[in-house]
């Protein structure tokens, strides 16, 4: 009954595209082992002249739940990374390998405020030293902080207190910072780099995003030294189990913030006539500036936007998962990209989508990618990309601009 | 007066510049002298210059055919393929898993040498065809992304722990094939203090008399070899160029619809211009990576990282110019990658730096009392970073002030005739030249 419709339906799908409709036919296989694999019914083996494929089989709801949560936790980074990729990539006609960096120049200078802030004792401790140094009665407690140590990132997490639960206020300072510090080079990157070269094409512009990439990279490991290091402590860190998931502060911390700024975002995109204008000008730059739509304003404030967005989402990345090094922004890049592509280029509704289907898939793709396998998780999250690209360029919403 | 014969003089240097040979070949000498004198400086004896001079040459010349594999797919037909690290490691790999000895860990196959070669240009090349089949048909910048995350996944692949029984896993392939050199002149080619050949005997008796050793001569021969398939390269890719597929290829560079008018089937061409760059890309790879001096066949190895200084370099010479990318790659080999550790040593040798700051806070407070020495001291430490923010910056300016590289921006022009000549009557030719210089209009 069912199963007839399917098939009818399935067989008009195949004569039409025959990529696609393997594409979902090997997904739909996946689904149902999916299925069979929580259910614990376990079919096979089924001989095949090599080896014997195992149907179904047997996972614990439990860390499948978990592998949904992590998924989520990721993907909203990347949710929040991408949206900025993906106005840039609309408004300005280019795809910005420097992406990556903005995350972990983000991350970077985010934490040394966090560090600075947390290490000293709080907001209290700072007004207290900034009264006492200026009025010149009690003591100057700055001097008891190593602030080189804390700024480079160099004090150990907990010593700093890098912790929710231990310095909330510093965290959101922090987060402010990060989102504020990554308007700023963004700003001052697209004054010196891409304002000259406007109306370049978009692969010069990529090449010089390259250069960027790198400059920026290097100038934070020049900084900040080339060792990855462990940023924040989970001593003390309130988590619960939920039903075999174990959430922690940070995370929840993470999910929340970022649905935050993604509402914020949608209203102020929807109350202001920003969001038009940059619809514009994804659709015909030159249009637009003729309608008189003030194209430079528009423009930066595109950047401030997707980079203040993508601050806040290296420091949140960091935030959940604890390490940072120079490289993280950049190893993240491809990832963003498939979020960026999988939601179609320029929305922003469809990039958060993307980055949470591209989380979910490196994580969930861990039910079938066991032991050995593992290290295939990226490359699936690659995989998703590239079929998109092949079978649906314009994105899993057909394309259609939301910004 | 004195300016005709100063004319004079120059005329016979021109001409000689004009020629592409000699300017490859004066960029090759002017790199010997630039590090000879650097090995000079530094008080180097003969096999330690030796070893340096070889060094930069063996990077120069790699670096000169995997620009060469990439001007043939970016320049001459506009595919901007960053997965070059990918086809280079599927070259690399694949030479490592048929030609190396089963005895090993991971094992090869023992196949000849040649076969193994041929193995990996040809896998490069079908790697690259199935990537380029479906990826083709997308906007330059999405072939960009496609191009790059393939390379990533044959890395991680390379990676995985599920294959180290065949690729050796994140350790890399440990047991690599001897070269050519090494077969050649010595009697047990897998260790190289071992007894020579013959034809080793004698060369290296006649190396001795200069006092280099058996290992550097072994070393300095490969290179050389590197440099005859550098040359072997560049002239097919010239011949090439100039045959009618090349001539189709530069048609599809300067317009593609064009070129579709004129009834060619620019997909087809440009299918096989990525295959046949692929192809190149993998046996730079072997080159480079799976025997001679720097022989090394790890994952690490591969990241996007290497793409993008091939990508500089390329940028460099001039997209679209064989010429060019040979002398983008020995520039970017030497100037860029060898030549800032040399600077480093030297300088902290002349000025006696020995200020080594942790950190840059702590290299820039000395600062506010007047003392640079440890700031100075922090950048050269900190070279390597330096580099790369100075190549960032390099590629940055290049492309906003000098798109068209050193040699891009020479007109190869797709016709086999020329089109300067003027095959049209006299008369007409002078009265349009006329017109021209009175501010008149020709027409069109």
């Amino acid at each position: 009954m069912d199963a007839n419709a399917t098939i009818e339906r399935g067989v008009g799908f195949a004569r039409s595209s025959t990529g696609a409709s393997i594409v979902t036919a090997f997904g739909a296989v996946l689904f149902l082992d999916l299925v069979a694999k929580l259910a614990g019914v376990s079919l096979g083996p089924l001989e095949t002249p090599w080896f014997g494929i195992w149907f179904g089989g047997d996972i614990a709801v439990g860390q499948f739940a978990g592998f949904i949560w992590d998924g989520i936790v990721i993907g909203v980074v990347i949710g929040l990374a991408s949206i900025g990729l993906s106005l840039t990539y609309s408004i300005l006609n280019f795809a910005n390998f420097a992406h990556g960096d903005y995350v972990t120049a983000g991350a970077f200078s985010g934490w040394a405020v966090t560090y600075v802030i947390a290490g000293i004792g709080g907001l209290l401790a700072i007004t207290e030293s900034a009264v006492n140094a200026v009025t010149g009665l009690g003591t100057y407690r700055l001097e008891d902080a190593d602030l080189v140590r804390l700024v480079l990132l160099q004090t150990a997490p907990l010593e700093a207190g890098a912790n929710m639960w231990l310095s909330p206020a510093a965290i959101v300072i922090g987060l402010v910072a990060a989102a504020g510090m990554t308007i700023v080079l963004s700003l001052i990157l697209d004054r010196l780099v891409y304002r000259p070269m406007r109306d370049a094409d978009g692969i010069s512009l990529l090449i010089a995003s390259i250069g960027v990439a790198f400059a920026v990279r290097y100038l934070v490991a020049l900084v900040f030294g080339a060792n990855r290091r462990i940023v924040t402590s989970s001593e003390k860190l309130p988590s619960a189990n939920l039903g075999g998931v174990i959430v922690d502060a940070h995370e929840v911390t993470l999910v929340v913030v970022a649905a935050i700024l993604m509402f914020g975002l949608h209203v102020l995109l929807q109350r202001t006539k920003l969001g038009k204008a940059m619809r514009a000008m994804a659709d015909n730059r030159s249009l637009a500036q003729v309608t008189g739509i003030p194209t430079e304003r528009v423009i930066k404030s595109t950047w401030i936007i997707g980079a203040g967005l993508t601050g806040a989402a290296g420091f949140l990345l960091v935030l959940s998962q604890g390490g940072l090094g120079f490289q993280t922004g950049w190893l993240l890049l491809l990832l963003i990209f498939a979020a960026v592509i999988m939601g179609g280029i320029g929305s922003i509704y469809g990039a958060i989508a993307g980055g949470l289907v591209i989380g979910l898939a490196s994580r969930v793709s861990l039910v079938w990618l066991q032991g050995d396998l593992a290290s295939f998780a990226r490359p699936t999250a690659f995989a998703l990309m590239i079929l998109v690209l092949l079978f649906r360029p314009s994105g899993i919403f057909g394309g259609v601009k939301t910004a | 007066m004195s300016q005709t014969t100063t004319d004079d003089v120059l005329a016979p240097l021109r001409r000689v510049f004009a020629n592409d040979a000699a300017k490859v070949a004066v960029m090759y000498i002017a790199i010997w002298v630039v590090f000879y004198a650097f090995g000079n400086h530094l008080g180097y004896g003969n096999s330690g210059m030796l070893s340096l001079v070889r060094r930069v040459t063996f990077l120069a010349a790699v670096y000169g055919i995997v620009v060469l594999a990439l001007n043939i797919q970016w320049g001459y037909a506009g595919l901007f393929n960053i997965g070059v690290a990918g086809f280079m490691a599927v070259g690399a790999y694949t030479v490592a898993m048929l030609s190396s000895p089963p005895a090993g860990s991971p094992p090869g196959l023992g196949l000849p040498l040649p076969i193994g070669v041929l193995g990996g240009i040809l896998a490069a090349t079908l790697v690259g065809l199935v990537a380029a089949l479906p990826a083709l048909r997308l906007k330059a910048d999405y072939l960009a992304i496609v191009t790059v995350a393939i390379s990533e996944i044959i890395r991680i692949t390379y990676n995985s722990p599920a294959f180290s029984d065949v690729t050796g896993g994140a350790r890399g392939f440990g047991n690599l094939p001897t070269s050519p050199v090494e077969t050649l002149l010595l009697q047990d080619p897998t260790s190289p203090a071992s007894e020579a050949t013959s034809l080793g005997e004698t060369v290296f008796s006649f190396a001795a008399e200069y006092g280099i050793s058996q290992f550097a001569v072994v070393n300095t021969l490969y290179t050389v070899g590197v440099l005859l398939v550098l040359l072997v390269v560049y002239l097919l890719l010239e011949r090439a160029g100039k045959s009618p597929y090349g001539r189709v290829l530069k048609a599809i560079r300067e317009d593609e619809t064009a070129a579709q008018s004129l009834g060619k089937d620019t997909q087809n061409f440009k299918v096989r211009a990525f295959a046949l760059g692929c192809g190149l890309m993998g046996l730079a790879g072997i080159v480079w990576f799976a025997m001679g001096p720097r022989a090394s066949v790890t994952p690490q190895t591969f990241r996007p990282n290497i793409t993008f200084y091939i990508f500089i370099a390329l940028i460099i010479g001039g997209a679209g110019s064989n010429t060019g990318s040979v002398l983008g790659g020995a520039l970017f080999a030497s100037l860029l990658f060898e030549a800032p550790p040399m600077i480093r040593s030297i300088i902290q040798e002349t000025f006696q730096v020995s200020a080594n700051p942790g950190n840059l806070i702590e290299a820039l407070i000395p600062i506010a009392s007047g003392n640079l020495a440890p700031l100075g001291g922090f950048l050269l430490n900190n070279i390597d970073s330096l580099r790369f923010i100075g190549m960032g910056i390099l590629l940055v300016v290049l492309i906003q002030r000098k798109p068209d590289g050193l040699l891009g921006a020479r007109k190869e022009t797709a016709a086999g005739v020329p089109l300067t000549a003027d095959t049209r009557p006299d008369t007409g030719r002078a009265d349009a030249d006329a017109a021209a210089v009175d501010g008149g209009e020709t027409d069109e």
